[in-house]
Formats: structure tokens, C-alpha cells, sequence
């Protein structure tokens, strides 16, 4: 498996992403530049979290205009994984490869660990999880609040793209327990193809006993389980 | 060609939580200002443009709100002035 990691100006999660791709899965990755027009044979694409073009305008939305974008978003028309955290997920809310869009949080910018449960298992970021899962890892974002109108969001619920939700210790989705206002305490979603996934938490700042979990390695764990499947 | 300068709002969708709008009427609340219901806060752009004519440069700048300047999925626009530059 090939993993190719967006560079954008701006991005500051890519070396921790090359990390869990070269150093935890034993796969191959590469850093791919912004503005070239190369994939480089990637199976999977990954768009880092960071804080794109400054987050200017709106955070993702400059970005999403960047020249392998077209690529990125062909490769996703083709069925190729994208997955994208955080700036990423902002990323592609912005080009459309995702519903919904991710608005500055109802609390100010949230630093800290959250617990999220997996809700489906048929995407390639989920499938070594079980549904009901409880997952520790952190988020660092001011503007990671999932919305979109009622139609949309009963509709991810309904085809089952409602990937994580913020929960509680004992795995229930809360007011309290959800980090920046995000509605239905959504922390993750899949498009209708299954095959682009995003979420706000960083599962590429959870593997090591250092980092305080080691709960993002399932996630990471699930690119390899699809790639061999 | 003619150069433009067209002024464009771009707010919150009403109905949609907007946490610095909410912020900012509390403050004025608390100043005082009882009177205010609510508060929304949003962008204003003002792009200096070429364009035939004056409809020519607002639809332009339409085209660029729902293509970059406002997310379809949460904000709305509207052009504020467009004037000659």
C-alpha cells in the first residue's frame, strides 16, 4: 500500500501522518507537494491536518483550489480512499468530496483529549474497529463544528456515514461530551461512495504510550485491512 | 472595460448557531444596550474589478461568492453597492 500525504502551505500534521504510515503500518508513503499534479502511484490519499493558506476566507477553502486537488478529486471519483483529518476533513467539506461543512466551534478553539465511538465499520478508516468502540485521541481545532441541514444530516444517519461521534467515558453522545457544537455530536463522516472519509480528532497523535493513547492505530490499522481485503 | 469596485456581504445563514454573533450581543447587553435582539457576524469584501458595465461586474462577483467567497452550505451573500472605481 501507498499512502500520499498532501502537503499544503500551512499543513503542520504531515510528518505525524508519514510517521503512522511508514513507522507504525510498515507501508510506503509519500509527501506530496500542493501545487504538483502527481499522485505518484498513491492507493490511499491523505489530507494532514494544519492550518491551510492561514485559514483564510474559511478554514479549507483556499486549499481545496490547490493544483492536485484535481487529481485528489479524481482519484476520489475513481473510488480511491481519501481520508481527511481535521484541515483535511475541512478540505474536503470545502470541494464537496464531503457533505456538510465544519463551522467555528460554539466554545472557542478546543485542545483535548475527546472519546469518540465508531458508529459503522464499512469504510476504509473504520473497518478494524467494531461498531460501539470508544476511541481516545485528541482534537486541536477552533472550527470543527459539523453542520449541515436537517434533510442532510437524517440522510448520513439513515446510509450509515455517520463514521464517530464525540461520547462520553461510558459512550454516550452528550451535550458535555461534545467538544466544539458539532450537530448530533458528529466527529466523523464518509461520503455516499464510502471511499472519502473525515473527521476532526487526530488518530495520527494516538499511537504511542508518549502520546497517552494508542487508539489511533485501529484507524490507521484499517487501510491496511482494506488494502489487503 | 470599465473598473468596478463591488461590495459584497457575506453572513451566517440564519438558523445556523453563530457563536461570535451571540458573543458580541451579550456584550452589548451587558453595556446596556437591552434593546438589541441579535447580532450576526460576517464578512465584508470589496473587490475592485473590470467589467463592461455595472451588471456585468456584480454578476461576476455573484459568481465568484458562489464559487469561493461564501460556503453555499452555511453562508448567504448579497451585494452591497457596486460602484465605479
Amino acid at each position: 500500500m501507498k499512502v500520499g500525504i498532501v502537503r499544503f502551505p500551512g499543513s503542520n500534521c504531515e510528518d505525524d501522518a508519514w510517521h503512522a504510515i511508514v513507522d507504525h503500518l510498515g507501508e510506503e508513503a509519500v509527501i506530496l507537494w500542493h501545487k504538483d499534479h502527481d499522485l505518484q502511484g498513491s492507493d490511499v490519499v491523505i489530507l494532514p491536518g494544519g492550518f491551510s493558506y492561514g485559514d483564510y476566507l474559511r478554514s479549507g477553502a483556499i486549499a481545496r483550489f490547490s493544483p492536485i486537488m484535481n487529481e485528489v478529486e479524481a482519484h476520489a471519483q475513481r473510488g480511491g480512499v481519501v481520508l481527511g483529518i481535521c484541515n483535511g476533513f475541512q478540505i474536503a467539506c470545502e470541494a464537496g468530496l464531503l457533505p456538510g461543512a465544519l463551522l467555528c466551534n460554539d466554545r472557542g478553539y478546543r485542545h483535548m483529549p475527546v472519546t469518540i465511538r465508531v458508529e459503522n465499520t464499512d469504510t476504509a478508516f473504520s473497518a478494524a474497529g467494531t461498531v460501539g468502540q470508544c476511541l481516545t485521541m485528541p482534537i486541536a481545532h477552533g472550527e470543527g463544528r459539523f453542520t449541515a441541514d436537517d434533510a442532510t444530516l437524517d440522510r448520513l444517519e439513515g446510509e450509515g456515514q455517520v463514521i464517530f461521534r464525540y461520547v462520553d467515558a461510558a459512550g454516550h453522545p452528550t451535550d458535555a461530551a461534545n467538544p466544539n457544537g458539532a450537530m448530533r455530536n458528529i466527529a466523523g463522516v464518509c461520503n455516499a461512495a464510502r471511499n472519502v472519509i473525515g473527521l476532526m480528532p487526530h488518530p495520527e497523535r494516538a499511537l504511542e504510550p508518549l502520546h497517552g493513547s494508542t487508539d489511533g492505530l485501529v484507524l490507521f490499522q484499517s487501510l491496511l485491512a482494506t488494502a489487503r481485503a | 472595460m470599465t473598473s468596478y469596485r463591488v461590495a459584497v456581504h457575506v453572513v451566517p445563514r440564519r438558523g445556523i448557531l453563530d457563536p461570535q454573533g451571540k458573543a458580541v450581543t451579550e456584550a452589548l447587553h451587558s453595556l446596556g444596550f437591552a434593546a438589541v435582539a441579535e447580532v450576526h457576524v460576517g464578512r465584508h469584501l470589496v473587490i475592485q474589478t473590470a467589467a463592461a458595465d455595472a451588471a456585468a461586474a456584480e454578476a461576476s462577483v455573484r459568481a465568484m461568492c458562489a464559487k469561493l467567497l461564501a460556503n453555499p452550505v452555511t453562508e448567504d451573500f448579497e451585494i452591497a453597492s457596486v460602484v465605479a472605481a
